[in-house]
C-alpha cells in the first residue's frame, strides 16, 4: 500500500497457526496471545457492531416497552425468535455481554504488557544511529562550515527546540570519514504511546461505570395530574425499572407537587400544531418537613434533587367529569387522564364508577381537544384546547374491580357489561364544557366540567455516570496524541569534513513519508540557519 | 428582515448554489476530458532517498501545480467557492428564519453537512492536487442537497421542546463536521480502491485512472480525513450521551440513532486498528472505512425513517 514501509516495531508477533498439542498451560498461553492479538480484537470489534445490529430493529424492552410490545403484535412470528434469542433485551443477553467482555479482556491484556514496555521505553535512550543513514526511509545530507562540534551543538539545539528527546551517543557503527565518532540520537512523540494507552484504559473506566450504573441506577415513572402530587417510593411509581443491587430505601425521601402544567403548541405556521413549550411549576420538600421549594420543569431542564433527576415525560389532558346518581347524589367527581392516541392529542380515557345497590356504571371516553364532527365521525384538528369535546358511551353491569385482578385504569372490561343504549342505537353524547347529558335508562347524569393536564414525570438515578463522564474525557484526551502525533526517530551524524547526515525513520507506518521528509527539510534547515 | 423573508431568500440561494454546483461539476467533469493529461501529483514526493543532497528536493507546492491546471479546472474551482459561498448564506439565512441554529431537522442536516463537506474540500485543496476527486464530491453534494430540496424539504420553524437545548449546538455541529470528514474519508477511499485494483491490473493509464493522486496520496488523505473525524465523532457520542441525561434522564438508552451511532464508532475504531495491523493495511483497511461510512449513512437516513426512535422528530 505504501511505497515506503518503515519496520513496524509496534506490532505483535504474528499469532502461531494453530495449536499442535499442547499441555493445559501452554494452551492457555496460546488462547491468551490469540485473545490479546489485533486481529482478534479487530473480529470482536466486528463482532460487537454486528451483535449491536437488531437491538435497533426489534424495539427494546426497557427502552421502549409500549414500543417494544406494539412491534412483537405486529410481528408475531418474528416476535417468538426475537423472545428466543432475547432479542427485546438485546444489550443484556449473555451472548452481547460475552462479546464486550471478551473484548474488554482482550483489551486489558493488549494494554497492560504495553504499559510496560511503554514505562521502560521512557527510560530508554533512544538507540545509536544505524551504520548507513541512507538506507532509512527519509535521508539528507548536507554540506556546512564552521566545525563538525558547532554543527553538533547546533542540530541538538534544533531538534530539541522540536521537542525531540535528544542524546549525544558513541557512533560506533559509522565508517571513520563519514563521523567525528560522536552522534544525535533523537526520538518524539512518546505521548502518542501514552494517549493510546490512556485511551484505551478510559474505555474500560466508561463500560466499568455503564456496568455499576446498570447495577444501582433506577427509573421509575409517574403519571401526575396538575394539581396533584406524589412521593417518592417504589409504590407510587406506574412502572420501575432497576438495577440488581438497587435498594428502595435508597430512594431520595422527597414529595412532590404539580402545582400547575402548562401544554402549549404553535397556533399558527408550517410546524401548527406541534408542541411549542411544556412547562410544569412544581413545590417540592427534599425530605418530609423540609422547607418546600419551587421549582419549573421543563423539557432539557429537568429537576434534580440530590442526585436523582425528575424529567417531564409526555404530558396528556384530564377532562375533569362528574358523575351523579339518578337521585343526583354526586358518584364520582375527579379529572380523569386521558391517554393520547395522535398528533393531534385525540385521547381515550374512561371512568369506572363502582356502585354497592345498583349496577356498577363504566364509561369510555374520547376527548378532542379542537373538536369537530367531520365526515369519520368526531375528531380533533389541533391539539390545544381550542373547542374542547368529550364523546361518552357508557356501559352497566360489573366492572369487575372486586375480583382481586389488576385492572387497568385506561381500559375498560366490558366482558359482564351491557353497553347503554338509546332508541335501540349505542348511547353515545358529545359534550362541551359544562355541559350534562342524562344517561339512559336512569343511570344517572354526567356533566363535563372542565379539563386540566397530567404529565408522566420520571425519576431517575443513572449511578457512575460521573465516572462514565471523566472516562469519556479521558479517552477523548487519548485519543488526539494518538492520533496526532508521530513517534519519530532522528539521528544526527556529522562528519570531519562538516558534511551533516540527518535521518528519519517513524516508529509506526504513517503512510505518509512525505510528512517524515518536510521534517527532515525544515530540521536541515534551522540547523543552517543555526549556524549563520 | 422578517423570519419569511430569510426562509424565502434561503431556499432561494440553495437552489442557487445547486445550479453554480452544476457548473463546477461540468467544469470538473471538462476538465477531466479535456484537460492536461498527466502531472506529478504531490503524492509523489515520496522517499526522497540516497543521496539527495540539498533541502531543496521538494515536490512543487499545490499553487505551482495550479499553473499547470486547465482553465476547465479553473472554472471548476472558481464556482465550487461561489457555490459553497451562497448555499453557507442559506443555510445562514435558513437559522436566521427559523430563529435558531439550522440543525433541527434532515433537510436542515443536508444543507449543513453539504456546507461543511464542500468546505472541508476546498480546504484539502489547497493541500493536495484534488483533481478527479473533486468531481466526484461535487457530484455527491449536489446529490446530497438535491434529495434535501425535493424529499427532506420542510419549512422554517421552530423547535420543538424537546431540541431546545444548549446541546443541540454542540452535539449536531460535532456530528455534522465528523460525517463532513467522513464523506471525504469515503470519497478518498473509493478512488483509493479504483487506482489499487488498476495499478494491480496494470491499467493505471487511462485518461480517469491515470489522473487519480497515486495510492499513497489517496491512503494518506482518507487516514487524515477520518482521524480528524474520529475524535470529533466520538465527542458528538459523548455530547449526545451528556444531552440525553439532561433531556431523557439516562446518558445511554440504546435507542437506535445512539446504537448506529455506536456501531458506526466501533467500525470506524477498527478501521484505525486495521491500518496498524499487519495483513489489514490497504485494501482491506479502505474496505473496512467503506462500511464504517455505510453505517454512518444508514445512521443518517435509515434510522430516522425505518426505525422508531427517540430521534424521531422534527420531520423525516
Amino acid at each position: 500500500m505504501t511505497t515506503v514501509a518503515p519496520p513496524d516495531t509496534e506490532q505483535e508477533p504474528p499469532p502461531p497457526g494453530g495449536p499442535p498439542s499442547m499441555s493445559p498451560v501452554e494452551l492457555g498461553r496460546w488462547f491468551w496471545r490469540q485473545l490479546t492479538s489485533m486481529r482478534v480484537a479487530l473480529f470482536l470489534l466486528f463482532l460487537l457492531a454486528v451483535a449491536a445490529v437488531p437491538g435497533s430493529i426489534v424495539p427494546q424492552r426497557e427502552a421502549n416497552p409500549l414500543a417494544s410490545s406494539d412491534w412483537a403484535e405486529r410481528n408475531p412470528d418474528l416476535a417468538v425468535w426475537a423472545e428466543r434469542l432475547g432479542l427485546f433485551d438485546l444489550y443484556s443477553t449473555p451472548y452481547f455481554s460475552a462479546i464486550y467482555l471478551l473484548l474488554m479482556i482482550s483489551l486489558v491484556g493488549c494494554i497492560i504488557p504495553r504499559i510496560g514496555v511503554h514505562a521502560r521505553a521512557l527510560r530508554t535512550r533512544p538507540p545509536a544511529p544505524p551504520s548507513r543513514l541512507s538506507r532509512m526511509p527519509a535521508h539528507r545530507e548536507l554540506a556546512l562550515t564552521g566545525g563538525p562540534e558547532a554543527v553538533l551543538d547546533a542540530a541538538e539545539q534544533v531538534l530539541r527546540s522540536r521537542r525531540f528527546r535528544v542524546e549525544r551517543v558513541e557512533d560506533a557503527r559509522a565508517p571513520a570519514e563519514q563521523s567525528i565518532g560522536t552522534a544525535l540520537a533523537a526520538e518524539r512523540g512518546y505521548l502518542k504511546e501514552t494517549g493510546n494507552l490512556l485511551f484505551h484504559l478510559a474505555l474500560v473506566v466508561v463500560l466499568v461505570s455503564v456496568a455499576v450504573g446498570s447495577l444501582f441506577g433506577y427509573r421509575g415513572t409517574v403519571l401526575v395530574v396538575e394539581g396533584d402530587g406524589f412521593a417518592n417510593s417504589p409504590i407510587q411509581y406506574d412502572g420501575l425499572t432497576a438495577g440488581a443491587r438497587f435498594d428502595a430505601g435508597d430512594l431520595p425521601p422527597f414529595a412532590l407537587t404539580v402545582d400547575d402544567f402548562v401544554i402549549e403548541f404553535e397556533p399558527d405556521g408550517p410546524a401548527m400544531g406541534s408542541p411549542s413549550n411544556f412547562e410544569a411549576s412544581v413545590t417540592f420538600e427534599e425530605y418530609p418537613g423540609a422547607t418546600p421549594e419551587q421549582r419549573v420543569i421543563r423539557v432539557n431542564n429537568p429537576l434534580g434533587i440530590d442526585g436523582t433527576l425528575v424529567h417531564l415525560l409526555n404530558p396528556g389532558y384530564a377532562p375533569q367529569i362528574t358523575v351523579r346518581d339518578a337521585q343526583g347524589a354526586v358518584t364520582f367527581s375527579q379529572p380523569v387522564p386521558f391517554l393520547p392516541q395522535d398528533q393531534t392529542f385525540t385521547s381515550t380515557g374512561v371512568v369506572k364508577v363502582p356502585q354497592a345497590d345498583e349496577p356498577d356504571l363504566g364509561l369510555q371516553g374520547l376527548f378532542l381537544p379542537t373538536g369537530i364532527i367531520g365526515a369519520q365521525g368526531p375528531e380533533s384538528i389541533f391539539p390545544g384546547l381550542e373547542n374542547p369535546v368529550l364523546v361518552l358511551t357508557g356501559y352497566t353491569g360489573d366492572l369487575g374491580l372486586d375480583d382481586g385482578v389488576t385492572q387497568s385504569v385506561y381500559r375498560l372490561d366490558t366482558t359482564d357489561m351491557t353497553q347503554l343504549t338509546e332508541g335501540g342505537e349505542p348511547f353515545r353524547s358529545a359534550l362541551n364544557f359544562g355541559d350534562s347529558v342524562e344517561l339512559p335508562d336512569g343511570a344517572g347524569t354526567v356533566t363535563f366540567d372542565g379539563v386540566s393536564t397530567w404529565v408522566n414525570l420520571q425519576v431517575s438515578r443513572n449511578a457512575g455516570k460521573e465516572l462514565a463522564l471523566l472516562g469519556a474525557a479521558l479517552a477523548i484526551a487519548g485519543l488526539l496524541p494518538t492520533l496526532f502525533i508521530r513517534r519519530r526517530r532522528v539521528w544526527v551524524r556529522v562528519s570531519p569534513a562538516t558534511v551533516l547526515a540527518i535521518a528519519g525513520l517513524d516508529r509506526v507506518a504513517s503512510g505518509d513519508a512525505g510528512e517524515l521528509d518536510d521534517e527532515l527539510a525544515a530540521v536541515a534547515a534551522a540547523i543552517e540557519e543555526e549556524l549563520s | 428582515m422578517n423570519a419569511d423573508t430569510a426562509a424565502y431568500l434561503s431556499n432561494v440561494l440553495v437552489d442557487a448554489a445547486m445550479i453554480v454546483w452544476a457548473v463546477a461539476l461540468a467544469a470538473f467533469a471538462a476538465d477531466l476530458a479535456f484537460g492536461s493529461p498527466v502531472r506529478a501529483s504531490v503524492g509523489q514526493r515520496v522517499a526522497v532517498g540516497a543521496g539527495a543532497p540539498t533541502a531543496d528536493q521538494q515536490a512543487p507546492p499545490a499553487s505551482e501545480n495550479a499553473a499547470t491546471t486547465s482553465r476547465w479546472w479553473g472554472i471548476g474551482h472558481g464556482t465550487l467557492v461561489l457555490g459553497t459561498v451562497v448555499l453557507g448564506s442559506g443555510v445562514v439565512l435558513r437559522g436566521i428564519a427559523a430563529g435558531r441554529v439550522p440543525w433541527g431537522n434532515m433537510y436542515e442536516f443536508a444543507i449543513t453537512g453539504s456546507f461543511l463537506v464542500a468546505v472541508a474540500l476546498l480546504v484539502l485543496m489547497r493541500r493536495y492536487d484534488l483533481r478527479t476527486f473533486a468531481v466526484w464530491v461535487t457530484g455527491l453534494l449536489l446529490l446530497t442537497v438535491g434529495l434535501a430540496v425535493t424529499v427532506l424539504y420542510i419549512p422554517a420553524a421552530p423547535l420543538v421542546p424537546a431540541l431546545r437545548s444548549p446541546w443541540l449546538v454542540i452535539h449536531v455541529a460535532a456530528a455534522t463536521l465528523a460525517a463532513a470528514f467522513f464523506t471525504i474519508g469515503m470519497v478518498a477511499t473509493s478512488l483509493y480502491l479504483v487506482r489499487d485494483v488498476a495499478d494491480k491490473r496494470g491499467v493505471s493509464q487511462g485518461r480517469f485512472v491515470s489522473r487519480l493522486p497515486d495510492t499513497a496520496t489517496l491512503d494518506r488523505i482518507s487516514y487524515r480525513v477520518i482521524a480528524f473525524g474520529f475524535p470529533i465523532w466520538t465527542f458528538a457520542v459523548v455530547a449526545g450521551a451528556i444531552w440525553a441525561e439532561y433531556a431523557w434522564g439516562r446518558y445511554w438508552g440504546w435507542d437506535p440513532k445512539e446504537t448506529w451511532s455506536l456501531i458506526t464508532w466501533i467500525v470506524y475504531a477498527a478501521y484505525l486498528h486495521a491500518r496498524t495491523t499487519a495483513g489489514w493495511r490497504g485494501r482491506r483497511a479502505a474496505i473496512i472505512s467503506l462500511v464504517a461510512y455505510s453505517t454512518l449513512i444508514f445512521n443518517f437516513f435509515g434510522v430516522n425513517i425505518a426505525f422508531v426512535g427517540l430521534h424521531s422528530y422534527g420531520g423525516v
